[in-house]
């Protein structure tokens, strides 16, 4: 335990650079993910078709491979060398974000087709329709995955050390190869990595309960802070319907 | 061809929907005079939604042509063609059509408040206060001022559905859609919403078409009933030719299992 608590500002800093990382992904993500699901719900074959293309690319390419493309190979094509940092990130991002606009194309799908028709009665728009009536809807049912996909993004950066990037699983093994403590090094990372996602949980969790709590539902599990530290019942008014 | 063509507020020109093999409506004729109730009636699968939907733009014909005030509106000129219109053309005249749906369709991410206010602030372009004003004027309206920061998810089906009555109205459309509005509720709620529409029909000159199996408030509130078969009209008249002495067999036995139904 001394072996830890004295190599506390070194996990710190690892830890603090993975939070980069994962804030950093997280927000690329979302962002991609939002914009190419609505594409992907678009009348227009083209449009789809853009989104479909994004998915399909990079949802097949391995996270990893494509940060070691992006710090290794760009700058041999481009002459541009991409701080490490923002290459994992982008990486993630890009990888995430494939996966949540599916998400989000599926959620603005679920929301009832008569929701669409009220909008069409009142004359709205295309963009007033999404922005107040399906994604407001949509939003609640896609929390519940985007928060899954968020904490696979925050694991999927510890691929970042591979190419330098002094986080988590760097300190870690920078750790074990100066020591040779290799159980209590991992061990630190484990802990560490298991805080931030827990972070993480409860942050989706709090927006869900705010998000069931616009949609006119009672939060499920309680009303406490402290019931979003256990995962939501289900309920018959509840759960993703 | 329809009468009164000159004077129609709505007209259908030899209206044909299908879908797949399936002919909905066949060559319909009719028109509408403004202000005027007409209440649709007929077997399930008649077609009498569909020519809601057809007016509501949730649907488009096949073939012919439906004109509001005169002017094309399931088309549009593009030289000295008609083509199908398109979205803004829709859009510019949908405005004056409001739409109240079976299952009230109510926002379930807004409350009350917002269910009326946020089509008249974004579309008509109203000031907040302005549709606020609106909102609750038309929740007196419905009996429903309590409710106004209510959730839909806290309502009953009749309050419900007379928060989507008040809704569709705060467009100020000249034209009511009702699409069986009472069909999904509870039989003790169906007269609360009944007795919203016939003070609607009493203090308002809307034109009204309204798809019901309420006989009763058919007969009370509507100028003309239109019994459909099989996507054509089958017979047309007063409420008090149709209900009081339908001339034709395929009226008098939908009346008849109707009226055996309780209704």
């Amino acid at each position: 335990m001394e072996f830890l608590i004295d190599r506390l500002p070194l996990y710190l800093g690892g830890a603090w650079v993975t939070v980069q990382l994962t804030v950093g992904g997280i927000a690329l993500a979302f962002v991609l993910a939002m914009f190419f699901g609505v594409l992907g719900t678009a009348r227009s074959g083209l449009l789809r078709a853009v989104s479909t293309v994004y998915v399909e690319v990079f949802r097949g390419i391995a996270a990893l491979v494509l940060m070691f493309w992006m710090a290794y190979a760009l700058p041999l094509l481009t002459g541009f060398q991409l701080d490490g940092r923002f290459a994992a990130i982008l990486a993630v991002g890009l990888n995430v974000g494939a996966y949540g606009a599916e998400v989000v194309r599926g959620a603005i799908n679920a929301v009832p087709r008569a929701q669409t028709e009220a909008t069409i009665a009142l004359d709205m728009s295309w963009a007033q329709r999404m922005r107040l009536v399906i994604l407001p809807q949509a939003w609640a049912q896609m929390l519940p995955t985007f928060g899954n996909l968020s904490i696979e993004l925050m694991k999927a950066t510890a691929v970042a050390f591979l190419i330098g990037v002094a986080d988590i699983t760097a300190v870690a093994e920078q750790m074990r190869q100066a020591t040779g403590e290799t159980v209590l090094a991992f061990s630190g990372a484990l802990i560490l990595y298991f805080l931030i996602a827990q972070v993480l949980i409860f942050g989706v969790r709090l927006l869900e309960r705010r998000a069931n709590r616009r949609l006119g539902r009672t939060p499920p599990g309680g009303r406490g802070l402290l019931a979003l530290l256990r995962p939501p019942a289900l309920t018959t008014s509840g759960g993703a319907k | 061809m329809p009468p009164s063509d000159a004077q129609a507020l709505i007209t259908f020109d030899q209206v044909v929907k299908r879908f797949g093999d399936l002919t909905v409506l066949d060559h319909l004729d009719f028109s509408v005079a403004p202000g005027e109730r007409v209440t649709l009636i007929g077997p399930s699968g008649s077609g009498k939604t569909t020519i809601l939907r057809l007016l509501m733009t949730l649907e488009r014909v096949t073939e012919g042509t439906i004109m509001v005030e005169g002017e094309p509106f399931s088309h549009m000129p593009r030289g000295d063609r008609l083509v199908p219109a398109n979205e803004a053309y829709l859009s510019a005249r949908r405005k004056r059509i409001g739409m109240v749906f079976q299952q009230f369709n109510l926002f379930p991410n807004m409350t009350v408040r917002k269910n009326l206010t946020e089509a008249p602030v974004h579309v008509l372009k109203l000031s907040r206060a302005e549709a606020d004003a609106r909102a609750e004027e038309l929740l007196e309206l419905v009996g429903l001022s309590d409710k106004i920061d209510a959730h839909p998810t806290q309502l009953s089906g009749g309050q419900q559905q007379r928060v989507a009555i008040a809704r569709a109205l705060a467009m100020r459309p000249e034209i009511l859609l009702l699409d069986e509005v009472t069909s999904a509720l509870d039989p003790e709620l169906v007269a609360g919403v009944l007795d919203v529409l016939r003070t609607i029909a009493e203090t308002t000159d809307i034109t009204m078409l309204c798809v019901t199996h309420e006989m009763g408030f058919a007969r009370d509130v509507s100028h003309r009933v239109l019994m459909f078969d099989e996507g054509r009209i089958a017979e047309e008249g007063t409420p008090d030719e149709i209900f009081g002495d339908p001339r034709e067999e395929r009226t008098k036995s939908f009346l008849k299992s109707v009226l055996d139904n309780g209704h």
